[in-house]
């Protein structure tokens, strides 16, 4: 009994220990490879069990963390588990193993070079990821934040030519900008507005809902840490992802397609639920910079997404886009809408790493990166490129893929608070998906091999394969049962119940 | 006018002091040679004992010492002021010292004692930034 | 013997000094152990009163009458909480530079003039232990002298010939520094007629009408320019760019993290125990308001300076001119916040810079020179101290669970509470500045391009080293404890401001 009690209050830093402890092994089988592989599969395993034992304690009713240090009044490192930290645990935990597989695949085939820097750092993102999404204060989500910027510079300059260095300094430099200029004052005032009582400690309805602080200072706070978390890739703030396609493959895919951007946007919801809450920001009526911010968003990066030829600057700008639901979701301050966005978060990624894993196999089998080489590719890599052709859905919400479920509840939820402007949006913004999607699946099953090139069948290697086809298979299998997600983020919005 | 006048004639210690202090740190800062920086400094310090010793003065005041057979009678001089300066001009003294010895170095290693053309000499090593 | 603390951590190493040109003559390298000694009981010293001062009560103190003379006949030396943080500061980083210095002189300072070296150093620590732990200001004074002169010294053994024009200019401009303050000291004194610190605020507090009187204005004006002068206050830091490159990369490393800071103690000292806190609301906003114009310019362009350094030493120096803004910055927002975050600023910064200066050291130890573009590649071929780099460094920029961090957020609550909103934007500025420099400084550590040849082959000794990694480790450990805060607080508290 008493053990449980302590490993419930353990569990998540355990969680964050056990990552940091795989980048120990990680570094101490440097001269094997097999063995550094196996180390880091293994850390990913453990992982995804402790944090579904904490899932199934979670649904239990069990509370869960406990804080750690408190530095100064109401500076506090701590952890709690909760529906929407969980749903953000278990996304990036489960990912992280199909990811290591495709990693390991895409790798070797490519022979890179510092491998085992990329392995370490990438289990050093993984445990920020951790510690954020069960940080139990907002000063623990920004010391987590700030982590996973940091540790993911070697990783985005990970070629170390010059456009890798490039790319690399615009990533860190608009992240680390934007958090240090907005986002850290933002924490200042929110605990400065906490009076002689100053605390971070994220709370259901909101810490601050009680508090006195003028409603321009609460204002201003908002507008600073939706900016400061410039993760969440809101425009004007958002031209770091495209610089960082510089990684390799397997970096967009996991990071700047999952764990990365999803921080921003967990951070988001946060910052709306449980720090300010729905009821101070419909006060204040400060919402609105967030819900026209993310519709501008959605609809200009689909349009630059248009253009784009390189298939991961595609893709980036399709994430973009896609971002901006969550923030779209949770900015109208509707249940049914908040919850969408939410569960858009499990939604996006499964779907979008797909995308990112189809756009590594192209180019570890056939070195292609463009849309416009990708003619009749479709019968040489069929089973890549139908698992594209799923994300593709789910990206545009089509059935049977998973995206049309959060989009229905978005768009149920922007009807229910009468939000006209948005319900437009939402249309253009499918439509635009659509064609930026569309042609290249249809230039991949049905336009004929370019004269003169070899047509014969050449997939990735069999580890990308598998994990490709298995994060497809969950795309669909989210449109099935969406349960799991759905009910964790009518919890993380609802207040539980 | 007149008020002033008689406050500065009253008062003229200070004015001497002043005068004094505004003399040295001209030279200070003014002069280009290292050693008649120093003596610039001594005549700021100087002006700090005067100032220090007027202080404690007493019109028509006498040794600290206590007088035999009328021991309330007497002004003293305030003997502290004295006290604090004797420190201070040891303070001064070691501090002419160690410029002075400076100075010496510094005319081996360079050649010069202007301080313009130290700079330029320093400027030619290229260690102005460095 | 423990109430004798008070004086022995002054007297012990002073004799030490006087001994030691005699020890080393008489056995080469046998002095560095006697300096050590004598620097590891101040520390111990030091420790053991700010404990017990600590223990005590708030507005406690321990009181010491030289020679059994109590004030206002004799001079008395006080440890409270305040100037307890600082003499532990200032003794610990003295310990931690003498067993830095030995592998560094070995480099840096003619055989022959070891010995004297190390009997400078020493006065300079007792110094600036003295200038801390004295209850009398003329004998601040003298202390103040001590610490000046070595430190001119200090700076002149320097390798090249420009050491010596840099130690002449400090010695200029701080004989006007202290010149000035000994002008305030008699201003004072002519008013007031005593010279022990808590019979002057004792005096001031029952007759507040003192304040109207212009010597006494005229003094604190004097102090003010005395002090800023000693602490390189910006614009008044010309001094110590020079200073700090030029010196030996021993005595860079202590009189970096110690010596402005303990004027700017000094300076906390006067303002708050000499004059009192009624003083500075009520009297002289122009002075207040002119001292937050010019720690709000030192913070900003102090770090704006430093990033077009290409000499890591001069870099770390123009990095000191915006620190010493921060400490200043607590003083002029006269709050429980802004002084917290002013006092803990004293030992983050004396940690972070000390730090670094190691890591110049260790530079200037294996290459010869403090070239910032020599660090390329040391991440690879001496990557313990491009980890301390790395920790000071994301100190310096206010990193959160670095020390840095808690001092720029305590300024910047003091600043509001002030109602100096606009101080945050200034600490903003700064910590971007600071994070460009830094920047510059690990990409070059630990990205350098493969082909490079990195200029420092392999790691310094232990013996430099393991300082290096105290500082620190000091930098997180502060960072993540409360300790530092809530002695801080405390201390704040017995300055007399409330919570």
């Amino acid at each position: 009994m008493m053990l449980a009690m302590t490993l419930l209050e353990i569990a998540p830093a355990v969680s964050v220990g056990v990552c940091l402890l795989g980048v120990f092994g990680i570094v101490l089988a440097r001269r094997s490879p097999n063995v550094r592989e196996a180390v880091s599969l293994i850390t990913a395993g453990v992982n995804f069990v402790l944090v579904l034992w904490m899932y199934c304690q979670f649904q239990d009713g069990k509370e869960i963390g406990s804080t750690l240090v408190e530095i100064v009044p109401g500076l506090s490192l701590g952890f709690r588990v909760d529906a929407l930290g969980i749903l953000f645990g278990l996304i990036a935990s489960s990912l992280w193993i199909v990811n290591t597989l495709y990693s390991i695949g895409y790798m070797r085939a490519h022979d890179e070079h510092k491998q085992t820097r990329f392995f370490s750092c990438f289990a050093i993102a993984i445990a920020a990821c951790m510690g954020a999404a069960f940080s139990s204060s907002l000063f623990s989500l920004f010391a987590f934040y700030e982590l996973l910027t940091i540790c993911t510079y070697p990783l985005v300059i990970h070629a170390e030519t010059e456009t890798a260095k490039a790319g690399a300094k615009r990533y860190v430099t608009y992240l680390l900008g934007a958090s240090t200029l907005f986002l850290l004052p933002a924490l200042f005032l929110i605990w400065y507005a906490g009076g002689d009582n100053p605390t971070m400690a994220f709370a259901e309805g909101g810490l601050l809902a009680s508090s006195t602080a003028s409603h321009g200072l609460l204002g201003l706070a908002f507008v600073l840490s939706v900016i400061g978390l410039a993760k969440c890739g809101m425009m004007p703030f958002h031209s770091w992802l495209p610089a960082a396609m510089v990684a390799p493959t397997p970096v967009s895919a996991l990071l700047h397609a999952v764990a990365v951007v999803k921080m921003g946007v967990f951070g988001v919801s946060r910052i709306v639920l449980h720090v300010f809450g729905i009821d101070l920001l419909e006060d204040i009526g400060i919402h609105q910079f967030l819900v026209w911010g993310a519709c501008f968003t959605i609809v200009t990066a689909s349009l630059v997404a248009l253009v784009q030829d390189n298939l991961k600057r595609r893709l980036a700008y399709s994430t973009i886009s896609q971002l901006s639901y969550v923030l779209l979701g949770l900015g109208m301050l509707v249940p049914a809408a908040g919850m969408a966005g939410v569960l858009h978060i499990g939604v996006h990624a499964f779907s979008k790493i797909t995308l990112f894993f189809a756009a590594g196999a192209i180019y570890v089998a056939l070195h292609k990166t463009k849309v416009s080489e990708l003619d009749g590719i479709g019968r040489r890599m069929p089973i890549t490129m139908t698992a594209f052709t799923i994300g593709a859905l789910s990206m545009i919400g089509l059935p049977p893929a998973a995206g049309v479920v959060s989009k229905w509840f978005l768009v149920q939820g922007a009807a229910d608070g009468a939000w006209y402007g948005v319900l437009a949006v939402l249309v253009v913004s499918a439509l635009l998906n659509a064609a930026y999607f569309l042609p290249i699946v249809w230039r991949a099953f049905f336009k004929p091999t370019p004269p003169g090139e070899d047509d014969g069948y050449k997939e990735a290697p069999l580890l990308c394969v598998v994990a490709l086809s298995i994060t497809a298979a969950a795309t669909i299998a989210l449109f099935f049962l969406p349960d799991i997600f759905a009910d964790l983020a009518r919890a993380a919005v609802g207040g539980g119940s | 006018m007149r008020d002033l006048l008689q406050h500065l004639w009253t008062h003229y210690h200070y004015v001497i002091y002043i005068a004094l202090m505004l003399i040295g740190l001209y030279a200070v800062l003014a002069k280009g040679n290292l050693v008649k920086k120093v003596i610039g400094l001594n005549l700021l310090q100087t002006a700090v004992f005067l100032f220090y010793l007027s202080i404690g003065h007493k019109t028509g005041g006498t040794v600290p010492v206590l007088w035999e057979g009328k021991p309330d009678a007497i002004p003293y001089e305030n003997p502290l002021p004295h006290v604090l300066m004797l420190t201070a001009i040891v303070v001064g003294v070691s501090i002419t010292a160690v410029a002075l010895a400076l100075i010496v170095r510094i005319k081996a290693a360079y050649g010069t004692v202007e301080e313009g053309e130290i700079l330029a000499l320093d400027e030619a090593d290229g260690q102005g930034g460095s | 013997m423990t109430q004798h603390l008070p004086v022995l951590v002054i007297v012990v190493p002073l004799l030490t000094a006087l001994i030691v040109p005699l020890v080393e003559r008489v056995r080469r390298g046998s002095a560095w152990y006697l300096v050590t000694g004598a620097l590891l009981f101040s520390t111990y010293a030091a420790i053991q009163m700010l404990v017990q001062v600590s223990s005590g009560p708030i507005e406690g103190s321990i009181r010491y009458a030289l020679g059994a003379w109590s004030a206002p006949m004799g001079i008395e030396y006080v440890v409270d909480r305040v100037n307890g943080i600082v003499l532990t500061m200032v003794a610990v980083v003295g310990l931690i530079s003498a067993v830095w210095m030995r592998p560094s002189l070995k480099m840096e300072i003619r055989e022959q003039a070891r010995g004297s070296y190390y009997t400078v150093f020493l006065l300079c620590c007792v110094g600036f232990m003295g200038m801390t732990i004295t209850g009398d200001i003329f004998n601040l004074y003298v202390f103040l002298e001590i610490a000046s002169i070595t430190s001119y010294v200090l700076i002149a053994m320097g390798k090249r010939r420009q050491a010596l024009y840099a130690g002449y200019s400090y010695l200029i401009v701080g004989s006007i520094g202290a010149t000035f303050i000994l002008l305030g000291i008699g201003h004072l004194y002519m008013r007031t007629g005593v010279l022990s610190m808590a019979d002057i605020v004792a005096l001031f507090e029952a007759n507040p009408e003192l304040f109207e009187k212009s010597d006494v204005r005229v003094a604190f004006a004097f102090f003010t320019v005395g002090l800023a002068m000693k602490m390189a206050l910006f614009p008044l830091h010309g001094w110590q760019p020079s200073a700090y490159t030029q010196a030996p990369s021993a005595a860079s490393l202590f009189i970096a993290a110690t010596s402005t800071k303990v004027s700017a103690y000094v300076f906390y000292r006067i303002s708050f125990s000499v004059f009192g806190i009624q003083f500075l609301e009520s009297a002289l906003p122009v002075i207040r308001d002119g001292l937050l114009v010019m720690a709000a310019a030192a913070i900003v362009l102090g770090p704006l300076l430093a990033i077009r350094q290409n000499n890591l030493k001069r870099l770390l120096a123009y990095s000191s001119v915006g620190q010493i803004g921060y400490i200043m910055l607590g003083v002029v927002l006269l709050n429980m916040d802004g002084v917290t975050g002013g006092l803990i600023h004293f030992w983050n910064h004396a940690a972070a810079k000390g730090a670094l200066f190691c890591v110049a050291g260790a530079l200037v130890y294996r290459t010869g020179s403090a070239r910032i573009a020599d660090l390329a590649g040391m991440g690879r071929t001496a990557p313990w101290t491009a980890t301390v780099l790395t920790i000071s460094g994301c100190s310096m920029i206010g990193v959160p669970l670095t020390a840095g961090f808690l001092s720029k957020w305590y300024l910047g609550a003091g600043a509001l509470a002030a109602d100096r909103w606009m101080i945050v934007p200034v600490l903003l500025a700064s910590s971007i500045f600071t994070a460009i420099y830094v920047w510059r400084l690990l990409s070059l550590v630990w990205f350098a391009p493969k082909e490079a040849v990195p200029a420092v082959t392999k790691e310094v000794p232990w013996a430099m080293r393991g300082p290096a990694l105290v500082l620190a480790a000091g930098c997180l450990v502060f960072g993540l404890s409360s300790i530092s805060v809530s002695i801080a607080r405390d201390a704040a508290r017995a300055l007399g401001l409330g919570s």
